[in-house]
């Protein structure tokens, strides 16, 4: 078929793999609407920041869109009630965002009502807002990047308005395998995304925005083309890349489509791009124009596990296991369940936890990576072949092993994009990854504890330093009296005890 | 529902060691008949020696460090270490120094630096070079290849075998009738003797490039080799980088001064040049590991056996080649490092 406006004119991105899609298991159905289920779990912190300040209490009656937590402190984002009810709970519940612990949660009782707040009486058409004052209100509606990073899109914009921009890029890319949300939501809401899109460029100043999509989603494609010829924006410009594990993610996604590279530890601001996933874009464009917050997502709930996969649109808050029964539930061979996809995502204990911002996809494998057989490393190098990063994995398991952390950053262990591409070609099937990701925490750690000592240390010397300077300094005035006193003489020094005598008189 | 958890990703990997080595034995197969056909069932009898003694050392190994016997040996390592062995050895071989060569390669080079993954030097040129410098007068029984107008005395599967085992030949033969010098050995001492390389070229021996009966030796081994490229086993960098290094200055030095220069051709096709590029020169384990490094690895040995062959005091270079560049391994690991994406190409903040 031919593709609208397909263009590729790219820029090299190193290593990746070509992965079996496994998509089309979930993609033969439209996205379907899991029903509102009997309780909402939110936790408050659904976003890479600090979490946000529950501003409800217990016994309180919410409606669909009310705000119940705001943003506090760095990289912040609100949290909004997915449907109307009552709060019975604030406390700690299982999350996928941290192994094993849990993580405070608001909890709604749901009244099935699904009653939304007033919407604001006027919305104002987005152009005639200040950019400023756009990117403000975008902060308010709880949005972060839906792309599975989930850093809070109105900090992202402010951020990076204070360097020059270029590009903006929608991204389409959903390179992993199974996950299609992205899919599905760009086949049926090409005008949403296109409409965030102009918002986004109206918010940032930019003029240019490329609407990026992989080669093996001719549907999106032809859907996003569409859209595109009836909005008739010439500043939007679809680019189809192929499907090339990890280009999806954002600084390879950059340097996919400007041949440009992230600096290490940079930001896509740092060379003038801002990436947006396309989902993101659809939810700026509802909260924008139409008032409704991030309340709901489009998920992908998929897996030789799972009885129907399908994509489903969501309420922020239901829990995995609503999720997975709407699906048709577990079939008998599922084994293992995954928040996100086979490459970088989490594995949880339990479907109790809630459904949030984050979770694109809902995984649920029948087979699980056997551990124990690992081989030594043979050196064979395959690893470095696929690694985006460029970077020698077989090195960098060697230093993790020797906890070499000199070595580890001197090979860019901070730079591992934890992707998995040299796991999957490794003969000797070591845990190339979780090794890195451990060797990260540690130096981390090492850094710390180091930053820890060195202030400690300086807070030691500086209190020496300045009890010695004081020492001295009072030496000094006190040799510098003796001294003007025996210059002076005797008759002086009588002369300076009448005046004191004096002074203290006259204070009586 | 409850699940284990386990860390991402959870897709698994489809390679593993013991079926890359099973490739690298496959691919052998051809050149390993071939071997058989030219120069007689003497390699053979290396073959099975150096596989017994390799296996062997390699259980006695594992199982004196306390590690898994059977779970390791099918890694397939110790065979392929066996195989390059028998390939390298001279067909008539006395079974003990067969035998301690692949001892030294798998006890001493092998598992004496930690087993598999880190072993600093290549086993097999290990045990070869060893029994090479140790034993000379036994490494040196180089037979005819079975051609019909070359003067080759033939021995039957049960002489060689007697040969190996107790070292005493059939009654008819005497060594002097049955060994000769190699190709290479012929060129080396010929030039020494102020002979022409055509004039050399010229002996019943020799063939279309290298001698004959080598080549087509030489063709069976890349064939197989050109095979793992393909199935992507080996990488096109080290053989790349071994061929230019050997053909590169031999090509100058024979255009520059033809007479006393064998061609980069009889290069190519003698000795262990073929073998090495594709089979020794690509263990991955004692090569170096980045795409660049590889090439410079390649390059050195390549150059290295052709210094040792038109300079040195042994007719071929290979083993030695292969050592030496082991040892520069680290540094040229450490000189290589590929840069880092995002490290030092566009500056921040400048699109």
């Amino acid at each position: 078929m031919s593709s609208p406006a397909a263009t590729y004119d790219l820029g090299k991105l190193y290593g990746g793999l070509r992965l079996p899609a496994e998509k089309t298991v979930s993609t033969s159905l439209e996205i379907q609407e899991v029903p509102i289920p009997d309780q909402l779990i939110l936790p408050i912190a659904q976003h890479v920041g600090e979490p946000a300040h529950p501003i409800v209490g217990i016994g309180e009656y919410v409606l669909k869109g009310q705000l119940i937590a705001e943003p506090y402190g760095s990289l912040s984002a609100a949290v909004h009630a997915s449907s109307s009810g009552k709060i019975v709970a604030i406390e700690p519940w299982p999350v996928s965002r941290r192994y094993g612990e849990n993580a405070p949660c608001i909890v709604i009782e749901c009244d099935g009502d699904d009653r939304a707040i007033e919407p604001p009486e006027d919305i104002a058409p987005y152009n005639t807002l200040e950019p400023r004052a756009l990117r403000q209100m975008i902060l308010q509606g709880g949005i972060v990047g839906l792309g599975g990073a989930v850093f809070p899109t109105g900090q992202k914009l402010m951020q990076a308005t204070t360097l020059p921009l270029e590009y903006l890029i929608l991204n389409g890319v959903e390179c992993e395998p199974y996950i299609s949300c992205d899919d599905l939501l760009m086949r049926e809401q090409a005008a949403e995304v296109l409409g965030g899109a102009q918002i986004l460029m109206h918010a940032l100043d930019i003029s240019t925005c490329y609407v990026v999509i992989e080669s093996d989603k001719p549907e999106a494609i032809a859907a996003i083309g569409e859209a595109m010829a009836e909005l008739g924006d010439k500043r939007i410009v679809l680019k189809q890349v192929p499907t090339i594990y990890p280009s999806g993610g954002e600084d390879q996604l950059v340097q996919l489509v400007t041949n440009l590279e992230v600096p290490s530890g940079g930001l896509p601001t740092d060379v003038g791009c801002v990436v947006q996933n396309v989902g993101t874009s659809a939810a700026i464009y509802r909260w924008i124009c139409e008032g409704e917050p991030l309340i709901s997502r489009v998920t992908t709930v998929t897996g030789p596990g799972v009885r129907s996969p399908m994509n489903v649109i969501a309420r922020i808050g239901t829990t995995i296991a609503d999720v997975i029964a709407f699906a048709g539930g577990y079939n008998d061979e599922a084994e293992q369940l995954i928040i996100g996809g086979p490459m970088c995502g989490k594995s949880v204990t339990t479907d109790r936890v809630p459904l949030v911002k984050a979770t694109n996809c809902v995984l649920v494998l029948t087979e699980a990576p056997v551990y124990g057989n690992e081989q030594p490393c043979i050196r064979c190098g395959e690893c470095a072949l696929v690694c985006p990063i460029q970077l020698l994995p077989q090195q960098l398991h060697w230093y993790a092993f020797a906890d070499d952390e000199k070595k580890l950053r001197s090979y860019g262990l901070t730079d591992c994009i934890e992707c998995g591409c040299c796991d999957l070609v490794c003969p000797s099937h070591l845990p190339l990854t979780a090794s890195f990701r451990n060797a990260k925490v540690r130096i981390q750690e090492l850094a710390d504890e180091k930053s820890r000592a060195e202030r400690a240390r300086l807070r030691y010397e500086s209190r020496n330093e300045r009890l010695a300077s004081e020492n001295e300094l009072r030496e000094l005035q006190l040799d510098q009296q003796k001294e003007a006193a025996r210059k002076a003489g005797p008759s002086a020094i009588d002369e300076i005890l009448k005046r004191r005598k004096r002074h203290d008189e006259d204070a009586e | 529902m409850q699940f284990e958890r386990r860390e991402a990703p959870f897709i698994s990997p489809t390679a593993n060691v013991g079926s890359i080595m099973r490739h690298v034995l496959y691919a052998l197969i051809p050149a390993a008949l071939a071997y058989v056909w030219y120069f007689g069932p003497g390699f053979i009898f290396n073959l099975i020696i150096a596989g017994v003694f390799c296996i062997l050392g390699e259980a006695v190994m594992l199982h004196l460090r306390g590690k898994q016997i059977e779970a390791t040996l099918a890694d397939y390592s110790a065979v392929v270490t066996a195989v390059l062995l028998a390939f390298a050895m001279p067909a008539l071989t006395p079974w003990w120094v067969t035998a301690t060569a692949a001892l030294f390669g798998i006890v001493v080079a092998k598992h004496l630096y930690g087993g598999l993954g880190y072993n600093l030097f290549n086993p097999a040129m290990a045990g070869y070079v060893m029994a090479l410098i140790a034993f000379p007068m036994h490494m040196n029984l180089w037979t005819a290849p079975r051609m019909g107008d070359i003067d080759y005395q033939f021995m039957t599967f049960a002489e060689t075998a007697r040969f190996t085992f107790t070292g005493t030949l059939p009654d008819y033969l005497s060594f002097n009738a049955i060994s000769r010098a190699t190709p290479l050995d012929v060129v080396k001492a010929g030039l020494n003797n102020m002979r022409t390389f055509d004039e050399l070229r010229a002996f019943p021996i020799m063939g279309d490039f290298g001698g004959r009966g080598w080549e087509w030796i030489g063709n069976f081994i890349a064939i197989g080799g050109v095979w793992l490229l393909l199935k992507k086993i080996i990488r096109w960098q080290i053989p790349f980088g071994v061929l230019a290094g050997i053909l590169i200055p031999s090509g100058l030095m024979y255009f520059l001064v033809p007479g006393v220069n064998p061609s980069p051709g009889f290069h190519l096709f003698t000795g262990g040049t073929i073998l090495c590029a594709f089979f020794i020169a690509t263990d991955p384990v004692s090569a170096a590991t980045s795409n660049k490094g590889r090439l410079f690895y390649g390059f050195g040995i390549g150059f290295l056996i052709y210094a040792i062959r038109e300079w040195g005091s042994y007719a071929d270079g290979v083993a030695f080649a292969v050592l030496l560049m082991n040892m520069a391994v680290p540094t040229i690991d450490y000189l290589t490092k590929p840069r880092i994406v995002g490290h030092g190409k566009n500056k921040a903040g400048e699109p």
